[in-house]
């Protein structure tokens, strides 16, 4: 193996591992406050950029104008889904509420497939993304460097609204008791729409940031990613925002290290990274940045 | 009143007796073919051709044929269950399992057992057919496909260093990799690199940098083309300058679409050339498909579109619906004019049919070269 190899493939799992704690962080934001895995999130994150594609392609909208709309529509979609399958369940043992996003996940793919079709669909990218910059030998998309100010802006934005605004507040109340928040007059429904709202924003830029690095959308393309994000949020710490966006780049990184080790041993890639989930969770079962969440008696 | 009760007692016999007699007027086929899932894609494109397959040839023997689909969900055990349904619940004649080796493989089994016979169009592993007595297929097979393809990269195309990019979750691309590995190192050639996916990964940069960084002048990766588009335009992004090389699935004009100008100059084995047509039904049928569906032909269709013929073309042989018979009369196939090529069937049940090599310029497949088994 070259310095080259190793270093691009360095690269290659940055790329990868941006992606993934985009995603994670709209899955790690959702359980933090309501403690519901929501298995739809690779649904919502499949919408955007079907969204964005139409938006182009019917109404004529330039491209980012199409963007923010999609990201509009898809944060609309992941507050509605809330309202309809999670909401009335919201009393009920938590492991109704889980298949219901189970259930909410299936719909929506299937759903998918009757209305845009099985046939994968392919994206039109703008200059900037299909812009590859080469230092040496080595070669990184575009997407790498937006993915990661993305990350960035959201992030702080993010933080901002969980703890400078009175949603925020609201917000935070919530994870630590709904009950007693709601008996002390916060506005549950309204903070749970807005963390779905924010979760399913993320999750529609993340799409559309995925479509940008892996040109090609098909109602089946939020499978992975949104498990692969969901094991990010898990290895980071559930509930976490920072542990889910180490535990994107951990993931990705190690994935594309195992297929750089073990080349002949690539097919086993997501046998391998289930493998590390399994490890850490043995070794520190509340994840790398997770806290001990105390059972009240 | 009682002469009343009689007409109506009448009426309702004839009415009785009539549907009875519509639905002897019917003969059934059964198609499992994978409608959602990783594959949805194959089975739509498949869909299409016999569809106009049943458009030109609604009838046999003076029977009205009715399709009925049943979605193998591009499962394995899913496809072994639709074909028991529509054998013993619709009681259909003839079964086809065209799309996914994978699936042919379990539906082939079941068939065989039942002895319905089931003809593949276009799944070409070896396993579909051998050793069962009622399953057919439209298609070449794996091995000559893979011995055709690394024979034109080493002999045609000279190219001495190859990698592999299989898709291990598929029967198909596994089994003609190994045929293309075979014949490539036979002919003194080297496999630089062998790496493996998953069918639905999204993420080659791993893969494709290691093969970047072996030297190897071409490419093989005969995977579905979804997967492949994304491998074409990550392997182009990432500075791969050699050839692509892949087998029938990546002839297919949505492949183009995906990738773009990421696949111009791949070269695939397939069943036909639109612009070198092999038989007059050829040109019926490009000319039919784009009147229909507004696209360019792809080789599923075109091979689910001659499979629906061969059943045709079979029963009206044997002048029976007999399952044994029909049988018989597929097994006896010779020099069958399909659209996708003359066709001959041999002892195993697989079609005897040359390999076309076609190539992406600007867009468009072209014709590259005929291959004689």
């Amino acid at each position: 193996m070259t310095i080259n190899l190793l270093l691009q493939n360095i690269a290659n799992g940055l790329s990868l591992g941006s992606l993934y704690s985009l995603i994670a962080i709209g899955y790690t934001m959702v359980y933090g406050i309501l403690r519901l895995i929501n298995f739809a999130h690779g649904e919502i994150f499949m919408l955007a950029p079907y969204f964005l594609y139409f938006g182009v392609l019917i109404f004529h909208l330039p491209w980012w104008a199409s963007a923010i709309v999609a990201i509009g529509l898809t944060a609309f979609t992941g507050m509605l889904s809330e309202r309809i399958a999670y909401k009335p369940l919201r009393d009920a043992p938590r492991i109704s509420a889980l298949i219901s996003a189970i259930g909410v996940s299936f719909f929506l793919q299937n759903l998918s497939i009757v209305v845009f079709s099985g046939i994968p669909k392919s994206v039109h990218r703008p200059a900037f993304f299909t812009k590859i910059f080469q230092f040496g030998e080595i070669r990184i998309q575009s997407t790498l460097f937006a993915s990661i100010g993305v990350s960035i802006i959201f992030l702080s934005l993010l933080i901002y609204i969980i703890y400078q605004t009175k949603t925020g507040l609201a917000m935070r109340a919530i994870s630590r008791d709904i009950e007693t928040s709601r008996l002390m007059g916060v506005g549950v429904n309204r903070a749970i729409s807005v963390t779905f709202i924010i979760g399913s924003a993320l999750a529609a830029v993340g799409g559309i940031l995925w479509s940008l690095r892996f040109p090609q959308i098909v109602p089946t393309m939020g499978i992975i990613p949104g498990l692969k994000a969901f094991i990010a949020a898990v290895v980071g710490g559930i509930g976490s925002i920072p542990g889910a966006m180490l535990g994107g780049f951990i993931l990705g990184m190690s994935e594309i290290l195992f297929v750089t080790f073990f080349p002949a041993m690539s097919g086993y890639r997501d046998a391998f990274v289930f493998f590390i989930l399994i490890i850490i969770l043995l070794l520190k079962p509340d994840g790398i940045l997770g806290t001990k969440v105390q059972e009240k008696v | 009143m009682r002469k009343y009760l009689f007409i109506l007692v009448l009426a309702g016999a004839i009415l009785l007796l009539g549907s009875v007699a519509l639905a002897q007027d019917v003969v059934k086929f059964g198609a499992a073919e994978p409608m959602t899932g990783a594959m949805a894609v194959g089975g739509e494109l498949c869909w299409r051709g016999y569809e106009l397959a049943l458009e030109q040839t609604p009838t046999v023997l003076g029977k009205k044929i009715e399709l009925i689909l049943v979605d193998n969900k591009s499962e394995k055990v899913d496809a072994a269950n639709a074909v028991s349904r529509l054998i013993e619940r619709d009681g259909v004649v003839a079964v086809f399992v065209s799309y996914g080796s994978g699936m042919a493989i379990p539906g082939g089994e079941v068939a065989n057992k039942a002895g319905i016979p089931l003809i593949s169009g276009t799944a070409t592993n070896p396993l579909v057919t051998q050793g069962k007595e009622y399953v057919f297929r439209a298609c070449f097979i794996d091995p000559f496909q893979g011995q055709v393809m690394a024979q034109y990269a080493y002999e045609t195309l000279g190219f001495r260093k190859s990698a592999l990019l299989v898709d291990i979750a598929q029967d198909y691309s596994v089994g003609l990799a190994n045929f293309y590995k075979r014949t490539f190192e036979q002919l003194g050639g080297e496999i630089v690199s062998d790496t493996k996916y998953n069918t639905g990964d999204q993420d080659f940069s791993a893969q494709l940098s290691q093969i970047i960084a072996s030297g190897a002048e071409a490419l093989f990766f005969p995977g579905y083309f979804g997967d492949v588009a994304l491998i074409a335009i990550q392997g182009r992004e990432l500075g791969f300058t050699g050839q692509y090389l892949g087998g029938d699935t990546l002839h297919n004009p949505v492949l183009v679409d995906l990738a773009k100008e990421a696949a111009e100059g791949l070269i695939a084995s397939t069943f036909f050339a639109e612009d070198q047509p092999a038989t007059p039904e050829s040109e019926k049928f490009a000319k039919l498909f784009r009147e229909k569906y507004n696209l360019a032909p792809d080789a599923v269709s075109i091979l689910c579109y001659d499979s629906f013929n061969l059943l045709v073309d079979a029963i009206e042989r044997a002048n029976s619906f007999d399952p044994v018979a029909i049988k018989d009369a597929l097994a006896a196939t010779k020099d069958f004019q399909g659209a996708g090529g003359s066709i001959t069937i041999d002892e195993n049940g697989d079609a005897i049919k040359p390999a076309v090599l076609v190539k992406i310029v600007n867009g468009d497949y072209k014709y590259e070269a005929t291959v004689y088994p």
